[in-house]
């Protein structure tokens, strides 16, 4: 049985029924869903959870779906790990890593709002699926689709990284680059939307594909041990995740899955790319939106659709936020790498650049439980990092050839 | 010839169905008073109280978001074309205390 009731105006309240509308009639306000809570409780508990297979949707009640796990059976339940070398590098001494760069199929944090959009395009009757993106969500909604037999077109902004383009035409995507930013892209979106019977999943899905963001959240709890962190550090690009972790964190409380004190939660953006950081930092109610400039191309979005969102939660919480210039942001892929073993984005390099940023403020406590939320996969962005990394020594199939230029590599003089 | 201005679906139940709109105008603001002109109602629509426009509304000169240029007093001219376009967020109704 589904939790799922209909939309709701979230500015006027006015009811929609449970369609592909996203915008409210009566005043333009953003519609989102509505969960019937008594349904949720009958079924939700942490042993009915804990029962079910390793995926985002063991968190079934809480999606608006009527079939859970049609569309991305294995997404979601990505790992948490305990950064305890990272911690030490940045100062922090419960430091964990939430690390959806392996995440199924497409590594990244939208495995998990794809399956809840394209789960609801299938339920509405939708053939053709479609996105405006940044890349990842391209690769995502290209990969889903494919195994949904839907067909597919994507929207990209032009010179995107290699990977992220691959990563969608392999999935025999329709991909079209347009001549512009990510805001220019989806502004054309919402004009296709109104045109075409497409299901647009950031766009007319967007009330469904938003709430498969709070899995991440809900994972986190769960992974702690149905604990709540008390900081989280997370990226903000459209400004989907940090609000829906944020209310996940409050679901798992309010249905009785987790105690804890509320979690103060962090914006991480890139310099190049920082209306809520800049409108948080100038006591802005409202971001001013700006022309997106960084190598993190995932989170350049200048005029985020959930900013004002994120700026208004991030105050609640008690939390703050940093941005990350270009140099950062490729400091902190490398300290993610050479710590914990994760290739992260530059989206993730972003988030952890800011962590080591409060941290060193002091604006984390150094022994309160932290996580930093990885949202992306550095494989698909080699462009970002590759002119900081020493290419290989290249030598003949010699021993002492090798032992001379190893001993010449600072930390290899005892290989001579 | 004047000004053209683009009605996103959910308001043309206040256009008679029409998707533009021709007004004569030499601001957004004035675009603005001469849409609730012809078609009452439409301002509200788009305008808080205050007169701002709606955190939820976005208006386009000729592909341009206002808030690049000068907000409501950015100057328009006959031939441009303005969009008005719903912003799309996302879905938070009940967040509790965070």
């Amino acid at each position: 049985m589904t939790a799922l009731v209909g939309l709701k105006c979230r500015a006027c309240g006015a009811p929609y029924p449970a369609e592909a509308v996203y915008v409210c009639e009566q005043c333009l306000g953003p519609l989102g869903v509505v969960l019937d809570e008594a349904v949720v409780r009958k079924t939700l508990s942490r042993a009915s959870i804990e029962s079910r297979p390793r995926s985002l949707w063991r968190y079934r009640e809480v999606l608006p779906v009527l079939e859970p796990g049609r569309v991305g059976p294995t997404s979601g339940m990505t790992p948490l790990l305990r950064a305890e070398r990272l911690g030490r590098a940045i100062g922090h001494d419960d430091c964990w890593v939430k690390d959806d760069s392996v995440n199924h199929p497409t590594c990244s944090y939208k495995d998990r709002v794809v399956p809840v959009a394209l789960s609801r395009a299938l339920e509405l009757g939708f053939t053709t699926v479609s996105c405006a993106s940044t890349g990842n969500l391209a690769n995502s909604v290209s990969a889903h689709a494919a195994r949904a037999g839907l067909r597919c077109v994507i929207f990209i902004p032009d010179g995107l990284e290699r990977g992220k383009i691959l990563g969608s035409a392999v999935f025999r995507a329709t991909i079209v680059a347009v001549r512009g930013n990510y805001d220019q892209v989806n502004r054309l979106c919402t004009e296709l939307a109104e045109r075409h019977r497409w299901a647009f999943v950031n766009v007319n899905l967007r009330p469904y594909y938003v709430e498969g963001a709070k899995t991440f959240g809900w994972e986190i709890v769960e992974q702690l041990g149905w604990r709540l962190p008390r900081h989280a550090v997370l990226p903000t690009a459209g400004g989907t995740l940090l609000p829906k972790v944020a209310e996940a964190f409050e679901e798992a409380v309010r249905y009785g899955c987790a105690e804890g004190a509320p979690v103060r939660i962090y914006t991480a953006q890139a310099a190049g790319s920082a209306p809520v950081v800049r409108a948080l930092h100038a006591g802005l109610d409202r971001f001013e939106p700006v022309k997106p400039q960084t190598i993190a191309k995932s989170i350049a979005i200048g005029n985020p659709a959930d900013g004002n969102d994120v700026l208004r939660i991030v105050r609640a919480s008690g939390g703050w936020g940093e941005m990350a210039t270009d140099e950062e942001i490729v400091s902190a892929i490398r300290l993610l790498a050479e710590t914990e073993g994760i290739f992260t984005e530059p989206a993730g390099g972003t988030t952890v650049a800011v962590a080591r940023k409060l941290v060193a403020e002091g604006k984390i406590p150094k022994n309160e439980t932290l996580v930093i939320g990885v949202t992306g996969n550095g494989y698909k962005t080699q462009e970002a990092v590759v002119e900081a990394l020493p290419a290989p020594r290249v030598v003949n199939p010699k021993v002492r050839e090798v032992e001379e230029t190893l001993a010449g590599i600072p930390g290899w003089e005892d290989a001579k | 010839m004047p000004v053209k201005v683009r009605i996103p679906t959910p308001l043309r139940s206040l256009t008679g169905g029409k998707d533009s709109v021709a007004v004569a105008a030499k601001t957004v603001r004035d675009v603005i008073e001469a849409l609730e002109r012809s078609h009452q109602g439409i301002k509200g629509r788009l305008c808080e109280e205050s007169g701002q426009i709606r955190g939820f509304v976005n208006f386009f000169v000729n592909d341009e978001d206002v808030r690049f240029l000068n907000n409501l007093e950015t100057p328009v001219k006959d031939g441009d074309e303005i969009s008005i376009i719903p912003a799309i967020a996302g879905g938070v109704i009940a967040c509790g205390d965070y």
